[in-house]
């Protein structure tokens, strides 16, 4: 399967990554590069075969439904590039 | 330099029990060692002072007989994927920009509760997306490797490429790496350490920068077989906050080294005679099959008929996840922000300008493999063949105990080599993929130099949760291995 610039475009703005238009037809080459390598997987009959979820097999380990942590405001806000107050700020999304 | 520096770690270790060194004088060794190993570009961040604390403190512990720990005042590198409480943690991105974490990764906290002394933080392909430490932001790293009269600068291997020039440099005694498809075997075997991953679950995530969760795996990269067993121990465990790891205990991996290995069947998988495979490798491949036979091992043909498939399964599965786990970096929480005027163009603009090449690639990639009308013909075929690539092993462990190959299909290369087409990049991992795939824990050990005079590594693989016969048989073809040499670059010498 090959991949034409119009494709790398929508995939970009799917990933929300702005990708300039001459960058866009060397990642289509590229991609394609890729996906065509992939495909050798094609040649494999997998019908009937679980798709593998985790490698240990393990029941997912359960714990009492109680707080254990919170109340961090601070620690959540430090590191954020805009903050205001104890909030995230981002520009404004409702006219 | 100093005769310090060129201990291993058990040894220093050693003497620090003995009294005869203190954790202070070790770690103002190595704070000096890291400052003159600066050309090779293996740290994004040193923690001097922070060391040196750590070691006092670890000194008046020891002064005042408390209990100490098994890496009790040894300083060692952390790879920047790590993330450390209030020290900057950049995964090797722009995006990270001054990220200062507010906590500290459960494997991290196990090392300092061992004792261990934080030297700083190793360089990284970004994200540890690479196999040649070139996609960091923070530049290249160096190996201190050289071919013999050739002063070509080599890639140290990736993604954990800071981690394996420092300890092959020696200015830390052993450091951390993280392994989603060979990134600490691969950087050990081209930088002659040795570099092991665990079985998937042993060593928490949580607090690790995540890459492809299903994969991502945190090990030791040291010198010697025993200092790796050491450092496993303290900083594997069960961590409540990552519901992948696992509830058993951690056993002494040094006192499984006994060297004794007399009726171990060694698997030799026949799907790992690539072609244009350089000589020297295959040569050291049967080498190492005789090492371990004149120990008392048995060797067994055996076939991993899957291998293949390998790579480009974990081309799906790998970016698949990684897209998804890199959502997070949209210029909010943390890390770099670019200003625009709506809220998509600021992610857009943000993640356009943060993330390097091989980041944006795989993660279109995964973006694609998982879009609609292509999830099953792509992630869901991928995920199947995954489990009969773990069948493959789960059969040949019926029959054997550890399976040996070659670790990566030639020795370092030079920087910029294999630039130009990621898939020839890619095939470095052909041999550290499929174990990384089936969860299984491996290890490289350093056998012995190419005709060039570059470093060839050896890797173990056994069933999951069996470090401890893993570790025995590393031990065996370490010491059968006597992999002596030095690199052309020494800290400080």
């Amino acid at each position: 399967m090959s991949v034409d610039q119009e494709t790398v475009a929508k995939i970009a703005s799917l990933a929300r990554i702005r990708v300039d238009e001459d960058q866009q037809v060397a990642l289509a080459g590229e991609l394609s590069n890729i996906l065509e390598w992939i495909e050798l997987l094609n040649e494999l009959e997998t019908e009937g075969v679980r798709p593998l979820t985790s490698v240990v097999e393990m029941t997912a380990p359960q714990r009492d439904d109680v707080v254990t942590d919170g109340d961090r405001v601070d620690d959540i806000i430090a590191n954020a590039p805009d903050p205001a107050n104890s909030f995230f700020a981002v520009p404004k999304v409702v006219e | 330099m100093s005769e310090i520096t060129r201990l291993s770690l058990s040894q220093a270790r050693d003497r620090l029990q003995a009294g005869e060194l203190s954790s202070k004088e070790l770690t103002e060794e190595m704070i000096a060692a890291v400052t003159a190993a600066r050309p090779l570009n293996a740290f994004i961040t040193e923690t001097p002072e922070r060391a040196l604390e750590m070691a006092q403190a670890s000194d008046a512990r020891r002064a005042a007989g408390e209990e100490v720990g098994v890496l009790e005042g040894l300083p060692i590198a952390i790879k920047d994927l790590f993330c450390t409480q209030g020290v900057l943690t950049t995964a090797g991105s722009h995006i990270l920009d001054g990220f200062h974490p507010t906590y500290e990764s459960t494997v991290t906290a196990n090392l300092w509760r061992a004792g261990a002394v934080m030297l700083g933080k190793t360089n990284l392909d970004e994200f540890a997306m690479g196999s040649s430490n070139m996609t960091s932001y923070y530049g290249n790293v160096i190996n201190p490797w050289r071919r013999r009269d050739d002063d070509t600068p080599l890639v140290p291997g990736g993604s954990s490429g800071g981690s394996a020039a420092a300890v092959a440099a020696r200015c830390a005694f052993g450091a951390t790496g993280t392994d989603t498809g060979g990134s600490i075997r691969q950087p050990g075997a081209f930088a002659g350490i040795v570099g092991m991953k665990p079985t998937y679950g042993r060593c928490s995530r949580w607090g690790v920068v995540a890459f492809a969760s299903s994969l991502d795996q945190a090990g030791p990269m040291t010198r010697t077989v025993r200092d790796a067993a050491i450092m496993l121990e303290a900083m594997a465990g069960y961590d409540p906050k990552d519901s992948t790891s696992v509830n058993r205990p951690v056993p002494s991996y040094e006192a499984a080294m006994t060297g004794d290995i007399r009726g171990l069947k060694v698997g030799i998988p026949k799907e790992y005679r690539v072609e244009g495979m350089p000589e020297a490798i295959e040569a050291l491949w049967h080498q190492g099959m005789e090492w371990l036979k004149a120990a008392g091992a048995q060797p067994v043909d055996i076939s991993l008929p899957h291998t293949k498939y390998a790579l480009p399964t974990y081309y799906i599965v790998a970016p698949a996840e990684a897209s998804s786990n890199l959502a997070r970096y949209d210029g909010v929480r943390y890390g770099l922000r670019v200003p625009a005027d709506s809220l998509d163009e600021m992610y857009e603009m943000t993640r356009g300008e943060g993330f390097g090449a091989e980041v944006k690639r795989r993660v279109l990639i995964g973006t694609y493999v998982l879009s609609a009308g292509y999830y099953d013909a792509y992630y869901n075929k991928a995920r199947r063949v995954r489990t009969l690539i773990a069948q493959d092993f789960a059969k040949a462990f019926e029959e054997v105990d550890v399976i040996l190959t070659p670790t990566a299909p030639s020795a370092a290369f030079g920087m910029g080599e294999k630039m130009d087409d990621p898939v020839a990049m890619y095939l470095n991992d052909v041999f550290t993929v499929p174990a990384s795939l089936a969860g299984l824990p491996g290890i490289s050990v350093p056998g012995g130099l190419s005709p060039e005079g570059l470093p060839l590594g050896l890797q173990l693989i056994t069933g999951a949760f069996e470090e401890e016969k893993l570790f025995r048989a590393a031990g065996v073809l370490e010491t059968a291995a006597g992999f002596e040499a030095l690199p052309k670059f020494l800290a400080g010498e």
